[in-house]
């Protein structure tokens, strides 16, 4: 009986995991190295993945920001209510439950070039909609629980304890937060920003709407290897999407190292 | 440091925990703040430090009201339940750490450091980190915490709740040696009354929000000001018609009043070991309990049920036995007031003069 | 005291400013999306969704996404179980590589799937020769639903029979229990809140999910055109206002199922 089970399991994984990624890099491949080199060095390809990491940058570095200081907020702020808690908390959840395709409709909604705040942005010379701006708004409203999510369940847990003993000893919330807090949240905020990392490379949805999708102005990697599907250029898109594949998978190690840090401390 | 707290209160909500205490505490002393679990005593406690906000009332410190001074600018160490130490430091930063924040100068931090280490008996260990510490380990480090910035008062938070029995008789003592040799005025929280009995040399009363007594332990075991008191410090027994007892038939006279008595009060014995006969009453022995170095006995007076003690040292009772019990005196209680009532039979009705 | 003053000024400015930023980006944008597809009143909103492209989309949306929930929470509770109970040879491989999908960019799965499934490939000719097609039908999106969504039930789970206390399972079978009446009455229902919720985020994902499917559906309308799809079509096709309307239908359900999700919890954590 057991048996059975663990050859059913190696079973999925073959079939579902292991045997795509393994045609991702035999597909890449195809025509030889040159022809990945290629597919890789072609401008649109250059602008694509410069773009890409762009957006990973700036939304990882704002998400980090703003997610660890509103996860603090949430687990100890005695200013907001109880009730004012439970709301916020539930509404940080909101846009998993969001398509990344809404999600983009909803920037170009808000923001795009037919809305009040649309002209009002292009008339001062900043395009939102179909530009760098929009891309980044549209990926950081999908990953912005991640943050939130991973730092809140360490936070509850290391209790509030070391920091009003520190209060006690003198030191300000500054000192605290960098001597007493940071120590202990430390490894789920880099759990936090591998996550973020791995969700933004991999936004395709809301990218796509937000964009306009143009080439070598506002495609990503992503958006990239659609548009070579589409064009039926699959060794393209191969090349493409097995650098994206590797940067996965090295994320996926560096999740499991942080996860093992986290649980040790 | 001398401490003034008037008509402070603290709510959580609908929930009242701190009602109306009033107190004032001697440069020196030691407090022990006792009362059930949940009773405000901790509230009362986080209030002082400004880990809490009262929500009226004012706490006032050397003459200068601090309500609104946060915790960081009160002058104070905090002993927390569980220790709170930084797991991620050594013992040395964590002594170390009031004292960096201070701004102390790198050999003054080492040598205060290093003398809080001997007091507290934790030389040789200054380089473990918190999980590699027994419990009484930690205490002692949170102890010299608190105490390295030099504090004008030291709260402590049920400081041994946390700790096996058997360690927590030996660091009892060892805090109260500890704190007349530091000479700095300290309050601790305590469910225990062994503990504040023990330690404090004066006991406030906690019990649902309210200051019930403030006064030494003897004091307060002698004379319970209210029915509370009595009833949760010491052993005793509640009787509600204490007027069918003999010696104490004027009880009558106050109807609804109950009567308190302590296991002290009573004596048990065959006929022949009481030299007023008179005052003792037919009992019969009920139970019988080893309690290590005495007896204690459960003996039946009509339908009452009383609970003494007595001497491994007397001839020993035995379940059924017929014996005379002997009531001293009872706390009496009503709705409004308390007073302590004699056994009126005491009095010989007959003295011999020689 | 001024210095306590300023200080307090500064905390309340930069709570207000995270608030804020918190608010204009998460809940604007949604309120932004509700009032959208009503702004030219009912009517138009009605017509936009009674188009039988739009409801068609949205069905078959629903249906593809509990089909892929139904798999994934047989297969799912297995390789939890699996992965938890045994120790094998490669334990430790396929439980990092679980989250492979979570890492792995939507549009990079599909592609995969394309490759792996598609015209040319040695499945997708294999089963043409038997008569059903694969790539651009149905099975190809419930494929990639699968796939976007396979991590869920299977990290929901597994956390549940770690906490659970091994005595529970020995003290069933010292009463008597056989393997599969414990199975049954004692670990099931362990795992039941675990796979519940890790269901519902696989359906709200699946329903969502948009990257993996556009590539391997073929999109036809009406036949394998599914709602993001739809709405990312009428973006396209400059009709923000019916995309909008689909959007909402999509975007309630996927809250009414969140909001279950954390009555569940929430009961299950107060218990």
């Amino acid at each position: 009986m057991k048996k059975l089970w663990i050859t059913l399991t190696y079973a999925v994984f073959l079939v579902l995991l292991i045997a795509p990624l393994v045609r991702i890099f035999s597909g890449s491949w195809a025509e030889g190295w040159d022809g990945f080199i290629e597919a890789l060095t072609r401008p649109q390809s250059l602008h694509a993945l410069w773009m890409t990491f762009l957006i990973v940058i700036i939304v990882t570095a704002l998400n980090t920001l703003f997610g660890v200081m509103l996860a603090i907020y949430l687990v100890r702020a005695d200013w907001l209510g109880r009730r004012m808690k439970q709301l916020l908390n539930s509404i940080v959840d909101l846009p998993f439950a969001v398509s990344p395709v809404i999600g983009g409709l909803m920037i170009v909604l808000l923001l795009g070039p037919n809305t009040i705040i649309g002209t009002f942005f292009e008339d001062i010379g900043f395009k939102v909609v179909y530009a760098m701006p929009g891309m980044i708004i549209a990926t950081l409203f999908v990953t912005f629980p991640m943050m939130v999510r991973e730092v809140m369940p360490v936070l509850q847990e290391i209790g509030s304890q070391q920091e009003e003993a520190a209060s006690t000893l003198g030191a300000y919330s500054w000192y605290t937060f960098w001597h007493v807090t940071w120590p202990s949240i430390r490894w789920g905020v880099i759990y936090g920003v591998v996550l973020t990392v791995a969700r933004s490379m991999g936004e395709f949805g809301a990218v796509l709407v937000v964009s306009g999708n143009i080439i070598n102005k506002t495609q990503t990697a992503t958006t990239l290897v659609y548009q070579d599907v589409e064009n039926f250029n699959i060794v393209a898109a191969n090349s493409v999407a097995l650098v994206l594949a590797a940067i996965s998978i090295g994320l996926l190690l560096l999740m499991e190292w942080a996860k093992k840090r986290k649980e040790v401390h | 440091m001398h401490i003034e707290v008037s008509g402070l209160n603290k709510s959580f909500g609908d929930f009242h925990a701190v009602r109306d205490v009033s107190f004032s505490i001697e440069k020196g002393h030691l407090i022990g703040l006792l009362g059930p679990s949940g009773g405000g005593k901790t509230s009362i406690l986080r209030m002082l430090a400004g880990l809490e906000t009262p929500s009226s009332g004012d706490i006032v410190f050397h003459g200068k009201r601090v309500n609104d001074l946060p915790p960081q600018e009160r002058g104070i160490g905090f002993v927390f339940q569980n220790y709170a130490l930084f797991k991620h430091m050594t013992v040395y930063d964590n002594v170390a750490f009031g004292l960096k924040i201070k701004k102390f100068s790198k050999s003054q931090i080492r040598d205060r450091v290093m003398e809080l280490v001997e007091l507290t008996g934790l030389k040789g260990f200054e380089h473990r980190y918190p999980h590699q510490l027994s419990g009484g380990q930690r205490q002692r480090v949170a102890f010299a915490r608190a105490l390295a910035p030099e504090p004008q008062l030291l709260l402590l938070d049920e400081p041994f709740a946390a700790i096996d029995a058997k360690i927590r008789q030996e660091l009892r003592t060892w805090l109260k040696e500890m704190i007349e040799r530091v000479g700095i005025t300290s309050i601790f929280v305590t469910h225990d009354q062994d503990e504040a009995i023990e330690v404090a040399d004066e006991i406030m009363i906690i019990n649902k929000g309210r200051l019930e007594q403030k006064g030494s332990p003897w004091d307060i075991y002698k004379s319970p000001q209210t029915q509370f008191v009595a009833s949760f410090i010491g052993e005793s027994t509640i009787v509600e018609d204490v007027s069918k007892l003999k010696g104490f038939e004027e009880a009558a006279g106050w109807p609804g009043a109950q009567a308190l008595i302590r296991p002290e009060f009573i004596e048990v014995g065959k006929p022949g070991e009481f030299r007023l006969q008179s005052a003792t009453e037919q009992g019969k022995v009920k139970h019988l309990h080893f309690r290590g170095s005495e007896w204690m006995v459960e003996v039946e007076v009509g339908s009452i049920t009383l609970i003494t003690y007595r001497s491994l040292e007397k001839e020993v009772l035995h379940p059924g036995d017929e014996v005379r019990v002997l009531v001293h005196r009872a706390y009496m209680f009503n709705q409004s007031d308390s007073w302590m009532m004699e056994n009126r039979l005491k009095e010989d009705p007959m003295p011999i003069h020689i | 005291m001024n210095y306590m003053l300023r200080s307090r000024w500064w905390s309340f400015g930069f709570r207000s400013a995270i608030m804020l930023y918190f608010i204009i980006l998460i809940v604007l944008p949604i309120l932004g999306v509700y009032t959208q597809s009503f702004s030219l009143g009912w009517a138009p909103f009605w017509e936009s969704v009674s188009d039988p492209l739009a409801w068609k989309a949205v069905l078959l949306t629903i249906r593809l996404a509990l089909i892929a929930t139904v798999i994934n929470v047989l297969i799912g509770t297995m390789i939890g179980w699996v992965l938890i109970r045994y120790r094998f040879f490669g334990r430790r491989i396929l439980n990092s590589l679980v989250d492979l999908p979570f890492a792995l960019p939507t549009a990079v799965g599909g592609l995969m799937i394309l490759l792996l499934l598609g015209p040319g490939s040695f499945v997708g000719d294999a089963a043409q020769r038997l008569g059903f097609e694969i790539v651009f039908h149905e099975p190809a999106i419930v494929i990639a639903m699968l796939f976007v969504t396979f991590p869920f039930v299977i990290r929901a789970v597994q956390p549940l029979l770690e906490e659970m206390d091994k005595a529970e399972e020995e003290a069933a079978y010292t009463l008597g229990a056989s393997k599969a009446k414990t199975f049954l009455r004692v670990i099931f229902p362990t795992m039941l809140p675990g796979i519940l919720s890790g269901a519902m985020l696989a359906f709200s994902r699946g329903l969502a999910e948009f990257g993996a499917v556009v590539l391997v559906a073929g999109n036809i309308p009406g036949k394998t055109l599914i709602a993001s799809v739809y709405i990312f079509g009428e973006v396209e096709s400059d009709n923000p206002q019916g995309a909008a309307a689909v959007s909402i239908i999509l975007l309630t359900l996927s809250f009414l199922i969140l909001w279950l999700l954390n009555v569940i919890q929430s009961r299950r954590s107060g218990v």
